[in-house]
């Protein structure tokens, strides 16, 4: 992948004049560049990862396993756009294997999930059927570790 | 008992490494930020841990041959004929040893009589010397500079050529300046050489971490390899350190010796490292690429931060270290580390622990995260704002 987006990958927080010193650029060269791959839809945001239980703990997580029918012509699209504009929906991918969409749900509460899926997942025309999986812990998220890593162990010799 | 009689002279003779006394004072601090350490931070590729899996699963767990694995070494001669263009022999030109190290050391024992000169340039690794000595061999230092990039310079070299000169020690990509030897800077060296019958032994253990060129090997002149004793080792290109892993190709009647002296000291090489290695050099090229990226970048932000803070610092091309000069401070290099240490908690090198050549500069290693690095930085800034006003 190309350096620059690897870097923001990981920390969208970098300055200008810090990426240009790492990758031997000058800033006005990172600042076009950017602004470039921002408006040509290559960069879709910006997030901050961070650790979710220190703020509250009145949240669940989710991934739903759905079968689906794809409809004529427009395939696993229509359904997928469908699914994709509700607020509780964080990420939703069309995958190979045993099922078809893997849908992420973030909600207040299992209640919420369940009725949910129960009512506005399972009801949608072309779903067959649908298995929910609830998040338990989080150890990694978008290439970051959210687990204390271990100590430095090296010596100097 | 009084050991002092006791002990032989050559082992009390040596000198502890200059790097550890540092270790040792910054262990008994409390929150010491390191930028002191020599080796990657970087966990050994994930397909080098799961084939040590696998041959212990498999119960390899023997001897291997002297030489090492022969699957070992035809993999070491590949890569090294892909990198260098030189064919070594798997069968008579390649030994496996413990670590770049061993290979050091074998290829001195070979080598050096008594009183046979060995000519190092410093700043440099620390083990040369010492075992040069051990040996009865003499070190004969040239002191490198900065205005030349801290290369070898052919010109240098001939002043301290003598009829005893046995062996060049070629440290690059070197250990503490990160400089770098190019086709360019090399051949002088080779032309000089020429005719004689003094040896050079290569220490290439940094060769995949050179930053915006490719390593040029010395061995890939013409007649070099000859007269060339070629060591590299897994500890560095792929985060290996803790496996003990290197080699040395050599003509066939350098390694004869050289496997002897292996036999009776080691036996044979760790045998799951051996089995580990063959998989980093078969499939890891990607692996190292995302780490040289990694350590380019953070050799940028160094180099930038302490040019920022005034102490001027040469952009190196290898290795993972920056040498930023602190003669401004008005310290000399030991001085410097010692406040910076007890003062701020942030632990450097003194370059003068590399030769005497390193007094004014400090090692700083970047084998560590950027943000680690930042926080280092900014305290080194503190501690730089502190002097000035402490000198007023």
């Amino acid at each position: 992948m190309d350096k620059l987006l690897k870097l923001l990958r990981t920390n969208a927080r970098l300055s200008n004049a810090e990426l240009a010193v790492m990758l031997g650029k000058t800033e006005d060269e990172i600042k076009n560049t950017i602004a470039e791959l921002e408006r040509t839809g290559v960069i879709k945001g910006y997030s901050t990862v961070f650790d979710e239980d220190v703020v509250s703990k009145d949240y669940v997580r989710a991934i739903i396993e759905l079968k689906v029918t794809p409809k004529a012509q427009v395939g696993y699209d229509d359904i997928a756009r469908h699914i994709a504009q509700y607020p509780e929906v964080e990420s939703i991918y069309l995958v190979s294997g045993g099922y078809d969409l893997s849908v992420t749900l973030r909600c207040r509460s299992l209640k919420e999930v369940s009725d949910y899926v129960a009512q506005r997942l399972a009801t949608i025309d072309g779903v067959v059927s649908t298995t929910t999986h609830f998040f338990l812990q989080k150890y990694k998220e978008s290439g970051i570790m959210l687990i204390s890593e271990e100590a430095d162990e090296r010596i100097m010799q | 008992m009084d050991y002092s009689k006791i002990l032989s002279k050559k082992a009390v003779g040596l000198k502890p490494s200059g790097i550890r006394k540092y270790f040792d004072i910054a262990a008994k601090l409390d929150n010491v930020i390191s930028l002191g350490i020599g080796e990657p931070d970087f966990k050994t590729p994930w397909a080098v841990r799961r084939e040590a899996i696998k041959a212990l699963e498999r119960g390899k767990t023997v001897y291997t041959a002297n030489a090492g694995l022969i699957a070992l070494r035809k993999q070491i001669s590949e890569y090294t004929r892909e990198r260098t263009g030189v064919e070594y022999d798997p069968d008579g030109e390649i030994i496996v040893t413990v670590g770049g190290s061993e290979a050091i050391d074998l290829t001195v024992r070979a080598l050096v009589e008594p009183g046979d000169e060995v000519i190092i340039p410093e700043p440099s690794f620390v083990c040369y010397k010492p075992i040069v000595e051990l040996t009865g061999g003499v070190p004969v230092v040239i002191d490198t500079k900065e205005e030349d990039r801290f290369k070898l310079r052919a010109e240098a070299l001939k002043e301290k050529i003598t009829d005893r000169t046995k062996l060049l020690i070629l440290p690059y990509p070197n250990n503490p300046t990160g400089a770098v030897m190019i086709k360019e800077d090399l051949e002088p060296i080779a032309e000089l050489l020429s005719g004689t019958d003094i040896m050079v032994l290569t220490d290439e253990i940094y060769s995949e971490l050179t930053y915006g060129l490719k390593h040029f090997s010395v061995i890939s002149l013409p007649n070099m390899k000859e007269r060339t004793v070629y060591v590299n080792g897994f500890s560095k290109a792929f985060a290996m350190t803790g496996w003990r892993l290197g080699y040395m190709c050599a003509p066939k009647e350098i390694i004869k010796q050289a496997v002897k002296i292996h036999q009776f000291g080691i036996m044979s090489s760790p045998t799951v490292s051996q089995y580990a290695a063959i998989e980093a050099l078969r499939s890891c090229e990607e692996d190292v690429a995302n780490m040289v990226d990694e350590y380019d970048m953070r050799r940028r932000l160094l180099v930038d931060a302490f040019n920022r803070l005034g102490l001027n610092c040469f952009m190196p091309e290898g290795a993972f270290y920056v040498f930023p000069c602190i003669k401004s401070t008005g310290l000399t290099s030991d001085e410097f580390c010692e406040r910076l240490l007890y003062s701020k908690r942030v632990a450097v090198v003194p370059g003068t622990a590399f030769g005497e050549s390193g007094e004014g500069y400090v090692r700083v290693s970047y084998a560590y995260s950027r943000e680690h690095l930042k926080t280092a930085v900014e305290k080194i800034g503190e501690f730089l704002e502190e002097l000035k006003s402490g000198d007023r």
